[in-house]
C-alpha cells in the first residue's frame, strides 16, 4: 500500500466516523432541533409545562374570526387528527392563510387555549401561477360537489369502469 | 497512467496557470449568456405566483446561491482530501481560490432569504435546522479563509485548512436534509432530480440562473487561483520569466 492510498484511506474512515457521530448526536438531539410541534404531540402530553413553545400545523378551514374585543385574531392549527385553537394579538403575515400552514408561538392558556406571541406563515413547495391553482380548486370543488350530490342521492359512489 | 493523455500535468501550476488564463474568458462568457437568459426567463417570461405574487421572483438568486453554497464547499472538500492525500500543491491554491466565492454564496443564500422571509413567514429569522446549518456554512467559510490567512507558511496553511474543510463537510448533508428531518418553517425542497412542483417557466428560469451563477464561479475561481499561484510561486523560474516578458 502506497502512502497515499494510506492517506486516502484514512481520510475515508475518518469522514465515516465522523459521519456517525453527527448522525448519533442529531439523532439524540431531535427533539430540540424541531421548530414546533404538531397538536397531536400537544395532546398527548409532549408539550413543555409553563414555558413558552412553538406549534405548526394548518389553519383549519373556516376557522380565522376576529374576537368581540376587535383585536384579538382566533383560529385552529390544525393536523387533521387534533385541533388546537390559538388567541393572537397582531398583525398576520401575507402568507397566512386558512387551509394553509402556521408556526405560532406561545403558551398554552386554560381551557387548551393557546395564546400566541408571534405568529409566522409557513409556506409549501408548490410555485405556479394564478389560473393554474386556480384550475387545481375548481377540480378540487366540483370533486367536493360531485361527492356530496352523490351522497346525498343517498348512492354509493359507483365502481370504476 | 494514461500515456496519450497525461492529467497529471495540469496539477503543475506551470501548466495549470496558463491554462486557467485561456479558459475564463470563455467560462465567464457562459456566465454571461445563461444569466441575461436566466433574467429575461425569471424576470419577464414566468408568471406570478398564485401567492406570494411578485415577492416569489428572489428565488433565482436564493436557490441558485444557496445550491452553489453546498455544492462550492463539497468541491473545496474533494480539494482537500486529494491535497492531504497526494500532497499536490494545486489542491490547496484551489480550495484557497474557492473560498471567498463560496462565502459570498452562503451570504447571498441567507441575505435573500430574509429579505423574502420577512414578507412571507413574517420574519427576518428563524432559528429553525435549515436557516441555522447554513449560517453555520457560512461560519465554515469564513473560519477556513481566517485560519489560513493566519498561518504563514502556505503548505501547512493548506493542511489546517483542508482538516477543517474535511470535518466541516458533514454539515452539507445537514442543510440539504434538514427540511425533511426535522420541522422547519423553510419549505421543503420543491426541485430534486426527479421531480419538481413548480410551474415549467419558473423552474427553467431557476436552473438557467443556477448555470449562471456556477459558471461565474468557475471564472473567478481560475482568475483568484491565478494570483495565488504567482504570489506562492514567485520564486520559481517560471513565475520570473511572466513577470520580466509580460504574459504569454
Amino acid at each position: 500500500m502506497k502512502t497515499r492510498h494510506k492517506k486516502l484511506a484514512l481520510i475515508g474512515g475518518g469522514l465515516a466516523v465522523l459521519a456517525i457521530i453527527a448522525a448519533l448526536v442529531l439523532n439524540a438531539l431531535n427533539s430540540n432541533i424541531a421548530l414546533y410541534i404538531s397538536p397531536t404531540d400537544v395532546a398527548a402530553g409532549k408539550a413543555p409545562q409553563g414555558k413558552p413553545f412553538r406549534i405548526g400545523g394548518l389553519v383549519k378551514e373556516g376557522s380565522l374570526a376576529r374576537q368581540a374585543d376587535g383585536v384579538t385574531i382566533r383560529f385552529v392549527v390544525t393536523d387533521t387528527e387534533h385541533d388546537i385553537p390559538v388567541d393572537y394579538k397582531g398583525i398576520l403575515p401575507d402568507l397566512f392563510q386558512e387551509g394553509k400552514g402556521v408556526v405560532a408561538q406561545g403558551k398554552m392558556t386554560g381551557e387548551g387555549t393557546f395564546t400566541a406571541s408571534e405568529v409566522l406563515a409557513k409556506h409549501d413547495e408548490n410555485y405556479m401561477p394564478p389560473e393554474a391553482a386556480k384550475a387545481v380548486g375548481d377540480a378540487h370543488t366540483r370533486a367536493a360537489e360531485k361527492k356530496a350530490a352523490i351522497e346525498a342521492a343517498g348512492e354509493k359512489p359507483k365502481a370504476g369502469y | 497512467m494514461t500515456d496519450r493523455f497525461n492529467l497529471y500535468r495540469f496539477a503543475s501550476p506551470a501548466t495549470f496557470y496558463p491554462l486557467a488564463g485561456t479558459l475564463i474568458p470563455y467560462f465567464a462568457a457562459i456566465a454571461a449568456v445563461f444569466g441575461i437568459a436566466g433574467l429575461y426567463v425569471g424576470m419577464l417570461v414566468a408568471p406570478t405566483d398564485f401567492q406570494q405574487g411578485e415577492g416569489y421572483r428572489i428565488i433565482f438568486i436564493h436557490v441558485p446561491a444557496s445550491w452553489l453554497s453546498m455544492f462550492i464547499y463539497l468541491v473545496m472538500a474533494g480539494w482537500a482530501a486529494i491535497g492531504l492525500a497526494f500532497n499536490t500543491r494545486l489542491s490547496g491554491m484551489m480550495a484557497q481560490a474557492l473560498a471567498p466565492t463560496g462565502a459570498l454564496m452562503a451570504f447571498l443564500s441567507l441575505w435573500t432569504g430574509a429579505l423574502w422571509g420577512k414578507p412571507m413567514w413574517g420574519t427576518w429569522w428563524v432559528w429553525d435546522a435549515r436557516l441555522t446549518s447554513e449560517l453555520i456554512l457560512l461560519f465554515l467559510y469564513i473560519g477556513y479563509m481566517a485560519l489560513t490567512a493566519a498561518i504563514d507558511d502556505a503548505r501547512r496553511a493548506d493542511k489546517a485548512g483542508g482538516l477543517l474543510l474535511l470535518v466541516g463537510v458533514v454539515n452539507v448533508p445537514i442543510i440539504y436534509f434538514s427540511v425533511k428531518w426535522w420541522n422547519t418553517l423553510h419549505q421543503g425542497s420543491s426541485v430534486n432530480l426527479t421531480k419538481s412542483s413548480m410551474a415549467e417557466t419558473m423552474l427553467w428560469g431557476m436552473l438557467l440562473m443556477a448555470m449562471c451563477f456556477w459558471m461565474y464561479s468557475i471564472a473567478v475561481a481560475l482568475m483568484r487561483v491565478r494570483t495565488i499561484m504567482l504570489e506562492r510561486e514567485r520564486h520559481t523560474d517560471w513565475v520570473k520569466a511572466i513577470l520580466a516578458g509580460g504574459e504569454q
